[in-house]
């Protein structure tokens, strides 16, 4: 009994759970739909483990939403709820972009500072919604929101200036090769290269067909880094004490408005990062004309709630939600069920997290029975 | 006891349970018509929740309720309302940005057809009521913009107006001044003379004494006893309703006041809407002294409070801590220069609910060298310093350095609290109703920490609306009303009655002219 | 000078009519207590019914109606979780978000054999008949039906919440549940009620897309106007009124960048910059003119009993 009741009550169990649902109804959608669940996830799981190269697929696609959903639950546990990740995201690849074509250094100094202007141009918007909150009062979700219309629209403002565009096409100019941040770039395209990969099929196939790219590491030393921040520095100590309880953060002598200002441009910081990594790591290392949103901040908050906020809970739901949508992709090539079946999926699982967290206050209850038996 | 229609409300065996927490153990009550009917308990004793049960927001376990000697089951809040009971709650059960008149007709509005709002007749039979009982109110003032006071008559006028027979107000005197407390004796007497039935939730005795035929005893949801008021003394009520003896009085030797420490001159704060909250007020408070502000809630302590810790900006005059200005700087320039405050609204202000006990002690100094080295926390020593004060002033349970704030009961937030702030070492302790919704222990425990922190040769400045409390504690006396100090008094001339006619807005000279 | 005028006008109403349905939504919602994030996926779900429903029957009116419906049944998911599971609402809503999409193309495909988009369908009528002021200024003023509808349903949710009982009881729900729980309104009926309401709002904002303006339904037939309905919601301080307002105002803004960006205009102004316009307008408006806005009480904040 007690182990159920703190099994129950650890948060992995209710994400589990969550999950779980999110698989059940999608079957039973596909059931209803008239297709084969188990055909379906077949070939769903397939398309993310069957191969090397999908397995690295699904990791690339899993970084900038580990960072965006990383930006969400940092910002969420200072109080904020940042809708704005997709906006600071673009704003990202932008910057990078803006930066990353016109300057050409050697690598050492080109990768940080085209990553660093991605991370300055995501901070910006960021530090915009919080300054406008701090100083104006105005609710971060509406300034979130028009800001991810300018950032849209001010990366479709670059793809198509002089300067930036690429003839012929809806995109701008890639970034210079310099800042380029895959595994080897270079060699593994050049003749002496293959020679050493090919016979080494799987190696072959992860490195020289994907982008496979230092994103990942990277997020993953953010991860560590924001979990320090929060947690074990005075800092986060504040930001924390401001997003639980402002007033008395406030009365106890702590700088609100300087805490959220902070807080936003951290959080912006991140998903600019997200961003960045996209244009250095993956190609075509460049932006395009944006028709509408591509979902990689707003999958962000996602990877955040299933996460439970959890900054490391961000690299696990980030993978998964990674998994689903590069492996959804075969479900239609495979059973011709719609790829939509994925979106379902995860809105379920993201549906169910916000009712699990009823769990352990029912696990709760059912210790406390427990016990009273036991006496 | 028999069932009699001369009862207007009879429960018998009352049970009811909270997962495994017995609230109401074989409760009984039996209200006579017309009278008016105290239940006196110490905080959480149950008083509150049988009264709930009555009225129809908890289902007993087991029990019966008869009205007017006929068994009946009231469900929900709509019985009760349908059955002539009215329930005026400790909290206002009044929605703020809504007019008196709206806030009385909720729920059984006067409409025209297809449920159109008749805001002219609703107002009429407000008024109608209002004369008929002598309720004073504005009818069309927004409860956010009327004072204490007509919020309550609000309250009793809501029952009324849904045809309240029998009243239950809960704590009705908890937030009232003297004065006030005695037009609500009136107003009640009034009602009981009309035919109604009052019943008194209450942990206050005297007022029990004044306004009250029959008092009925619960402890920790045990039925003690029902007898007659008039029959017993104060000092028994207390130790009934505690279950061992009490001291009503605080126990200190008279001050042996020091140097001026802290002193405020002709300050002048404004509140939220840009009127002068605070104006032109003075005082000062001196080494190993209590000074005691007394004032009816909205007179101007919570500008007076905020402008002292910088949390609003002061239009004028100065605030001095051992001869440094700080008005007009910030919370944590005031908190260096060792001034620290127990704030009244412990989730609020004091305490950040789901920190634990250990991060919400170094609230204030998490920065000092002490617990932080180069912008990183040191952990063990906050808990190490943690462990330290939940053993000093014993707040339990005793391993609760590691748990979340929010899951500790009042009086052992409270006690969170005041040991971060005594162990901030300050110069002047600020206490703001530092014993708001606490037992008799735990309200004794604040009292004997507060005069312990003076006799150390600190200055005390303790801010209440509990008259009681400052008479009890303090040993100067300041009365603030309108903003400004309306009379300042030693322990031994303050009396109840000069200081709550000035708490009133009264002159101190009024019979002499 | 007169033609642009009108046009001027005549796209407002166009552009922000949508906007208005799904503020009303979210303004019913709130004032009941319970924050609707999920207006969007609400949204999307009505615009995939209205124009699969007007297609197959070739009855847009039933297509209008059957969106109210779709909308409402996904705002029952909702309602399930932020009021019988105190559910985190925040959340609820963002799975709202994805689910009304997920459902709105997973259906469109198993409809419209596997198309992302529907055919072009029958849409509502406009204002003054089809061909009503053809080839004069005035007919840019021709607006479609949608228009009066939400103008009509704006009043109507102003009267119900400021005029009537009900309206009373949903917005004493909203500041202070526990006062109306005391009073013996039933808190969680009302909070359905609004929410499903909501829903319906939404679903009409969907309609009001695919059955008006765009008359079919495709990937981004629905793509942000629910965020910024939900914007409107706060800018306009929870009032219907004050959120008509707020969609009048960003529906001028895109028209004057549509008005501006035309072909004879005499401004330069990238066009990527203009369209820009109105989210920039929008946060100065905010900046200079309203400042905290002040939302109902108990917004959010999911309602106990005994919790007081």
């Amino acid at each position: 009994m007690k182990t159920l009741v703190k099994i129950l009550k650890k948060p992995i169990t209710s994400t589990l759970i969550a999950v779980l649902f999110g698989f059940l109804v999608a079957a039973i959608v596909l059931i209803l739909a008239g297709y084969n669940p188990i055909q379906a996830f077949g070939a769903l799981f397939n398309g993310i483990f069957s191969k090397p190269k999908y397995i690295s697929n699904v990791i690339i696609k899993a970084t900038p939403i580990i960072l965006t959903g990383l930006s969400v639950a940092f910002a969420y546990k200072t109080g904020l709820f940042n809708i704005g990740a997709e906006g600071q995201y673009i704003a990202g690849t932008v910057f990078s972009v803006l930066v990353g074509v016109k300057l050409d250094l050697a690598p050492v100094f080109q990768i940080p500072i085209v990553v660093l202007a991605g991370v300055l141009g995501g901070a910006l918007f960021g530090g915009m919604v919080g300054l406008l909150k701090a100083r104006f009062g105005i609710h971060e979700v509406i300034t979130s929101i028009m800001l991810n219309w300018i950032g849209l629209y001010l990366c479709n403002f670059i793809v198509n200036s002089e300067a930036y565009h690429k003839p012929n096409s809806t995109a701008s100019l890639p970034v210079n090769a310099s800042s380029y941040t895959m595994l080897l770039p270079q060699w593994k395209a050049s003749p002496e290269g293959i020679a050493v990969l090919k016979p080494h099929q799987w190696l072959y196939d992860m490195l020289v067909r994907t982008d496979v790219n230092f994103g990942i590491l990277i997020a993953i030393v953010m991860v560590a880094v924001i979990w320090v921040l929060l947690y074990r520095s005075t800092k986060g100590y504040e930001l924390r004490a401001v997003g639980f309880n402002r007033d008395a953060a406030e009365f106890s002598g702590i700088n609100v408005s300087r805490n959220i200002i902070d807080a936003m441009l951290i959080a912006g910081a991140l998903s600019g990062l997200a961003g960045a990594l996209a244009i250095t790591g993956t190609a075509p290392h460049g932006i395009s004309t944006l028709a509408a949103f591509e979902n990689n901040g707003f999958n962000g908050l996602s990877v955040a709630l299933i996460a439970g906020s959890s900054p490391v809970g961000c690299v696990f739901a980030g993978l998964l939600f990674g998994g689903l949508l590069y492996g959804g992709q075969s479900v239609q090539q495979v059973v011709g069920a719609p790829t939509e079946i994925i979106n379902i999926m995860i809105g379920t699982i993201v549906f169910f997290v916000a009712l699990t967290r009823i769990v352990p206050i029912l696990a709760d209850r059912l210790g406390k029975r427990g016990t009273e038996h036991a006496n | 006891m028999e069932i009699s229609p001369e009862y207007a409300v009879q429960m018998h065996g009352i049970v009811k349970t909270f997962g495994s927490f017995c609230a109401l153990d074989q409760v009984h009550l039996d209200v006579k018509k017309g009278s008016i009917h105290a239940i006196l308990g110490e905080n959480g004793a149950g008083k509150s929740t049988l009264m709930n049960v009555l009225y129809g927001l908890y289902q007993a376990d087991a029990g019966e309720i008869f009205l007017n000697g006929e068994k009946v089951a009231i469900k929900n809040p709509n019985d009760a309302i349908a059955r002539g009971i009215g329930m005026v709650h400790q909290h206002f059960m009044l929605v703020d940005n809504f007019t008196v008149t709206e806030n009385i007709i909720l729920g059984k509005e006067v409409t025209g057809q297809f449920g159109v709002l008749d805001m002219k007749k609703a107002r009429e039979d407000v008024l109608k009521i209002v004369e008929e009982y002598g309720l004073e109110v504005d009818p069309d003032a927004k409860i956010e913009d009327v004072s204490v006071g007509m919020q309550q008559r609000v309250e009793i006028l809501k029952a009324l107006y849904r045809g309240a027979d029998i009243l239950i107000l809960d704590e009705p005197t908890a937030v009232l001044t003297p004065q006030e407390i005695g037009e609500l004796i009136e107003i009640m007497r009034g009602l009981a003379e009309n035919g109604k039935t009052i019943i008194i939730i209450t942990h206050k005795l005297k007022e029990i004494q004044s306004s009250s035929d029959v008092c009925t005893i619960i402890r920790r949801g045990q039925y003690i006893d029902t007898f007659p008021v008039h029959d017993v003394s104060e000092e028994e009520l207390a130790t009934k309703m505690v279950g061992h003896q009490v001291k009503l009085v605080v126990d200190k030797t008279p001050a042996e006041p020091g140097d001026v420490v802290f002193e405020i001159e002709n300050l002048t704060v404004k509140d939220e809407r840009g009127l002068e909250a605070v104006k032109s007020l003075s005082l000062r408070v001196r080494r190993g002294e209590i000074v005691g502000i007394a004032g009816v809630d909205g007179n101007g302590q919570k500008e007076l409070v905020e402008a002292i810790t910088c949390l609003t900006k002061v239009e004028s005059g100065t605030i001095r801590i051992n001869g440094t200005e700080i008005q007009n700087t910030t919370p944590r320039n005031v908190i260096e220069h060792k001034i620290s405050t127990i704030h009244e609204d412990r989730q609020r202000r004091g305490l950040v609910m789901p920190f634990t006990v250990a991060e919400n002690t170094v609230l204030e100094k998490y920065r000092s060298s002490q617990f932080s080295r180069r912008g990183m926390l040191l952990l063990d020593k906050i808990t190490a310093f943690a462990k330290r004060l939940v053993e000093d002033y014993d707040i339990r349970p005793a391993d609760c350095e590691g748990h979340p704030a929010r899951g500790l009961s009042g009086g052992n937030q409270q006690k969170v609290i005041i040991a971060r702030e005594i162990s901030n070492d300050p110069d002047l302790l600020i206490a703001v109703q530092p014993t708001r919704g606490l037992d008799v222990g735990a309200i004794e425990y604040v009292h004997k920490m507060l005069v312990q922190e003076r006799d150390k040769g600190k200055g005390i400045l303790l801010v209440s609306l509990e008259l009681d409390e400052i008479l009890n504690v303090a040993d100067t006396v300041c009365v603030i009303y309108g903003g400004a100090i309306t009379g300042t008094f030693t322990q031994e001339e303050a009396d109840e009655n000069t200081v709550g006619l000035l708490m009133a807005g009264g002159k101190r000279n009024e019979n002499a002219g | 000078m007169l033609t642009s005028i009108l046009l001027l006008v005549g796209i407002t109403m166009m552009y922000s009519t949508p906007l208005v349905f799904g503020a009303l939504g979210g303004v019913i919602s709130e004032r009941s207590g319970v924050i609707n994030i999920g207006i969007e996926g609400m949204m999307t779900m009505g615009a995939l019914t209205a124009a699969s429903v007007s297609y197959y029957t070739g009855n847009p009116w039933l297509g209008f109606l059957a969106a109210g419906a779709a909308g409402a049944a996904i705002a029952l998911l909702h309602a399930i979780a932020s009021i019988t599971f105190n559910a985190d609402q925040t959340i609820s809503g963002i799975a709202i978000n994805l689910l009304g999409p997920g459902f709105a193309l997973f259906f469109c495909r198993l409809l419209f054999d596997n198309a992302a988009m529907t055919p072009p369908v029958k849409t509502l009528p406009k204002l003054f008949g089809e061909n009503a002021f053809h080839g004069t200024p005035a007919e840019s003023l021709n607006v479609d039906v949608t228009v009066l509808l939400a103008l009509i349903a704006t009043v109507v949710i102003w009267f119900v919440l400021y005029k009537t009982k009900w309206g009373l009881r949903i917005r004493s729900v909203g500041e202070y549940p526990a006062a109306a729980d005391t009073l013996g309104i039933n808190v969680t009926r009302t909070r359905y009620l609004c929410v499903l309401m909501s829903g319906v709002m939404a679903g009409f904002g969907g309609a009001s897309m695919t059955l008006a303006i765009i008359s079919q339904f495709n990937q981004t037939a629905i793509s942000g106007q629910g965020f910024i309905a939900l914007a409107a919601v706060i800018f306009g301080k929870w009032t219907p009124y004050g959120a008509y307002g707020a969609c009048m105002l960003f529906g001028l803004a895109q028209a004057l960048t549509v008005v501006l960006g035309g072909s004879d205009s005499s401004v330069t102004l990238p066009s990527q910059i203009l369209a820009m316009l109105p989210y920039v307008l929008t946060i100065i408006v905010l900046v200079l003119f309203v400042g905290r806005s002040v939302a109902p009480k108990a917004d959010g904040v999911p309602y106990e009993k005994g919790e007081r």
